[in-house]
């Protein structure tokens, strides 16, 4: 393999000057023009009739342009299953659903006249917990789940608050289970989850005389929103134009639609404004995506050597009150629910449920460190009854290369021994340190949640003098996308990094990305530009034997010229292959060089409806997490002494922004694990500010031993594979299982806040 | 109505003389009336630090103050930062060590470390997580943060 160039060097990120002087736009501010301000009036209760809805008072506020309501809009939306109201219709379904929506020239103009809209409900009985609502005698909430659209893979149950039941069937849990030595099964408990990315949720729209949309979003992926919103306002897509800008934090939940549908009724009734909306923290707290709550029952069988013979895993998702999404955490759990291990024999169930809870959707993991936060503590369980070590237990059932998954996959490029090792070590594992003490590992493995055919495209552009532009429609929410996919830009081209500009997509402008979501951009978006720059490569050297009449086999390209490797005299600048190039008789050559590519994955299958089996994962990214914890017996505080972090990247574009993917991953592992939890009564969120709802500061963040594992993801680009997820998943768990070493007492939910600990502690005397 | 009130006060070694509504935020002033949109909104009610500036030299959460408070007074916003088109050493430190991710949060995050280093030229660990506790990252760039503050306050 030849000696990579800008691939695997620490660049300065593409974005940073503009970063650090304030300068680098935010969607909010690229709202310019003729302004209206919308706000919502949001529902008061999670389940009720809307008995009587009254706007007048609003209409006659001053500076109210106008007032719509769910029936002026009845349309729906949603990525995989059809169930959102963009407003409630006839009837609301979680606390804070928009059921009006004011549009005023000033935001307290706005602000102000929702108060005036009056709405009387009659409450519904509500379903809290989704084991009420799999009741036969539960309220149903969604009566028309049997009309709605729905993505074929999914399995709704009309009639029922099922939206989802996935299925999987590997091998003969009968079998396996009698060849087990031991029996373990337990309950595990895992609540919701908020993002809070610090920039909330903003989206405009602009609707244009001639019938053109133009759609300013904080969407994490453009296209996608461009899809969902051309079906449900029945619009051709080169009539809607989606507008991303660095978007403050993604994590899940500005993936797929969400606000943007809102504003373009809107849009529409007033020709030439800019429409806006902003949710305030309360709002994002409570009207985006959450992280599912999981209650799942796991069971293992295992021998006294260590190898587990079978696993049955029953998971219940809170799926909230719309499940358009959260239909696929919930198959993507069921497809990966051994975790990192190789399980020969595997039943599970794994039912998407609905509730008057927050709506369920994406989360950094995507159902993985919920899944996975039972595999990680039940491997504990195991080593403690066998008397193993739990990182024996780890090793003797951790994928290697050639290990089936749970779906059945062949799995590749494996080293998840390295990665539980790696960690281990750094910590000094097996080391007994004090009374109060205690260390915890995890593994972790997580594959892209998409389509099968969920695809990616790339256009560069080289410029007159040699320069190039990368469009893409891969989004920048902090992971570092537009410099590592320079980086591979300019080392598939053989162009220095500083003459590669890229930019933020812009759906009239930028080709195809599905979503940037997943973990899956370095590899798709950058499989596509590297395909992009071979073909803007293989045209510059075409140009060039064109002109220096030499065959395309002796050229080379050195970044500045390109020269015949056997007469380096013979030569050409790549300003003059790439500026309309022309022969010394004036006869032109070729016009300006555009490369392009795509990727759609070729790897994945559907899977069969009966027994999940198939191969449902992209490429397979493993790591491990190890800690020493320390607590006070007195408070339940629990002190991070040690904090280890590994990730097989494959090969890291940018070591230094993969490390600091590894660090953010880590850090808001630790923060679901000591501090996150949302809290409801009665499907209203009690804690919906940063008072109540505490995430880690830089005061609870421990340093951070992280390592970078490299073995080549063989089809990504250069190696390369996606880690921006994983780091969080082992998390969790590691802290768990350090707390029940140095206590002795057992934790099946999180997070592990003073009063759970210092319970268990009391509960052990 | 809400009632108008002229304010002077120096932004970014500039002074200026401006009316505004006398309920209006520093934030929404900053950002709406003097155009300085590096100064970014996380929550408006002083949970998040993101809207940090720097009032008289002390970092404040622009939304929590009113803009007629800045009457008489010096205001400093990420984009005074930057002197003759050279950044600040804590600038070229947060590029050096990564120290932002999404760099929503990032204009308040250097503000507030700005301001930490003024009064302080060789913080500790404790220091640094004292002075930038008010301050949140979700990315949880914590960790390249503190090592840019550092390696800052070293030069």
């Amino acid at each position: 393999m030849t000696e990579l160039k800008c691939v695997g060097t620490s660049v300065e990120r593409k974005d940073a000057i503009e970063k650090v002087t304030g300068r680098a736009e935010f969607i909010e501010d690229r709202f310019i023009g003729p302004l209206l301000y919308a706000k919502m009036k949001k529902s008061t209760l999670a389940h009720g009739k809307i008995k009587k809805l009254d706007v007048s008072r609003a209409l006659e506020h001053p500076g109210v342009k106008a007032v719509l309501t769910g029936k002026d809009y009845p349309n729906k939306i949603g990525l995989y299953l059809v169930d959102r109201d963009f407003m409630a219709v006839e009837k609301v379904r979680f606390w804070g659903e928009p059921v009006a929506l004011v549009a005023a020239v000033t935001e307290k103009a706005a602000a102000e006249a929702v108060e005036l809209i009056e709405v009387e409900y009659e409450e519904l009985p509500g379903v809290f917990d989704p084991f009420e609502a799999l009741k036969p005698e539960a309220p149903i909430i969604h009566e028309d789940l049997g009309n709605y659209e729905v993505v074929p893979i999914f399995y709704p149950k009309p009639g029922t608050n099922v939206a989802n039941h996935f299925k999987l069937r590997k091998g003969d849990t009968v079998k396996g289970f009698a060849e087990a030595d031991i029996v373990i099964e337990k309950e595990y408990i895992v609540p919701q989850m908020q993002h809070v990315p610090i920039e909330t949720h903003k989206a405009a729209a602009q609707w244009s005389p001639d019938g053109k949309l133009t759609i300013w979003s904080t969407a994490q992926s453009p296209n996608v929103v461009r899809q969902l919103l051309a079906k449900a306002f029945e619009m051709p897509m080169h009539k809607i134009r989606v507008i991303s800008s660095f978007i403050g934090g993604g994590f899940g939940c500005k993936a797929g639609a969400s606000l943007e549908g809102l504003v373009v009724p809107l849009a529409r009734k007033f020709p030439g404004y800019v429409v806006r909306i902003v949710f305030n923290r309360e709002e994002d707290m409570q009207g985006t995506f959450t992280r599912q709550a999981l209650y799942a029952t796991l069971k293992t069988g295992v021998r006294k050597d260590g190898r587990i013979t079978a696993l049955e895993y029953k998971m219940i998702w809170d799926g909230g009150a719309y499940t358009e999404y959260g239909v696929n955490i919930v198959r993507a759990a069921g497809y990966s629910s051994t975790g990192a291990y190789d399980i020969p024999n595997v039943k599970t169930d794994s039912y998407c449920v609905y509730t008057n809870n927050s709506i369920g959707g994406p989360v950094r993991g995507f159902g993985m460190c919920e899944m996975q936060w039972g595999i990680e503590r039940q491997i504990e369980e195991i080593a403690k009854k066998l008397d193993m070590d739990p990182l024996d237990v780890r090793l003797i059932n951790g994928m290697k290369e050639g290990s089936t998954t749970a779906a059945g996959q062949v799995v590749h490029n494996v080293s998840y021994d390295k990665c539980l090792k790696t960690v281990a070590e750094k910590i000094g594992w097996g080391k007994k340190e004090g009374k109060f003490r205690g260390k915890g590992i995890a593994g972790l493995v997580k594959c892209p949640a998409q389509p099968s055919n969920a695809a990616s495209s790339a256009i560069i552009r080289i410029n007159e003098d040699g320069t190039a532009h990368v469009m893409v429609g891969a989004t920048e929410m902090g992971q570092g996308m537009l410099t590592a996919i320079s980086q591979i830009a300019s080392e598939a081209l053989n162009i220095p990094l500083d003459r590669i500009d890229i930019k933020v997509p812009d759906t009239d402008f930028t080709p195809y990305e599905w979503q940037s979501v997943g973990s899956r951009i370095t590899y798709t978006c950058g499989t596509s530009v590297k395909r992009a720059a071979e073909d803007a490569l293989g045209q510059i050297y075409r140009v060039a034997a064109d002109l220096l009449e030499v065959p395309v086999g002796d050229l080379t390209f050195d970044g500045k010229k390109i020269y015949s490797t056997k007469d380096p005299d013979i030569k050409a600048t790549i300003r003059e292959v790439a500026d309309s190039c022309k022969k010394c008789t004036g006869e032109g050559i070729a016009g300006p060089i555009i490369g392009r590519g795509s990727f759609v994955p070729t790897n994945m299958t559907n899977l069969d409806p009966e027994t999940g089996q198939g191969n449902p994962g992209l490429f397979y990214c493993f790591g491990a997490t190890a800690v020493e914890v320390e607590v006070d017996p007195e408070t339940g505080v629990v002190k991070i002494l040690q904090l280890a972090s590994s990730i097989d990247a494959g090969k890291a574009v940018n070591p230094q922004l993969c490390k600091a993917q590894l660090h953010g991953g880590t850090i808001m592992g630790l923060s679901t694990a000591l501090y996150e939890e949302v809290r409801f009564d009665k499907g209203i969120i009690l804690n919906r500010n940063f008072t109540d709802y505490k995430i880690a500061t830089i005061e609870n963040t421990p340093h951070i031993d992280s390592f970078i594992i490299e073995t080549p993801e063989v089809n990504g680009p250069y190696g390369a594979r996606g880690i921006g997820e994983q780091p969080m998943i082992g998390v969790a768990p590691a802290i768990a299982n350090a707390v029940c070493d140095a206590l002795g007492v057992e934790f099946n939910t999180f997070p592990l806040t003073p009063e759970r600990v210092w319970q268990a502690l009391k509960n052990k005397k | 109505m809400t009632e108008k009130r002229t304010v002077n006060f120096v932004v970014n070694g500039d002074k200026e003389s401006r009316e505004t509504e006398t309920d209006q935020t520093l934030l929404k002033f900053i950002r709406e009336e003097l155009y300085l949109t590096g100064t970014k909104g996380g929550c408006e009610i002083g949970e998040c630090g993101a809207c940090t500036v720097l009032l008289d030299g002390k970092p404040v959460n622009s939304c929590l103050i009113l803009a007629v408070e800045l009457d008489g007074k010096d205001l400093v916003t990420i984009e005074g930062l930057s002197k003759n088109g050279e950044m600040d050493r804590i600038q070229k430190a947060f590029i050096d060590h990564a120290a932002f991710q999404c760099g929503y949060c990032t204009p308040g995050m250097i503000m507030a470390a700005r301001a930490l280093l003024d009064r302080n030229h060789s913080p500790t660990d404790e220091d640094i997580n004292e002075a930038l506790s008010g301050n949140l990252c979700r990315c949880g760039a914590y960790q390249e943060i503190r090592e840019a503050i550092k390696a800052s306050s070293k030069q």
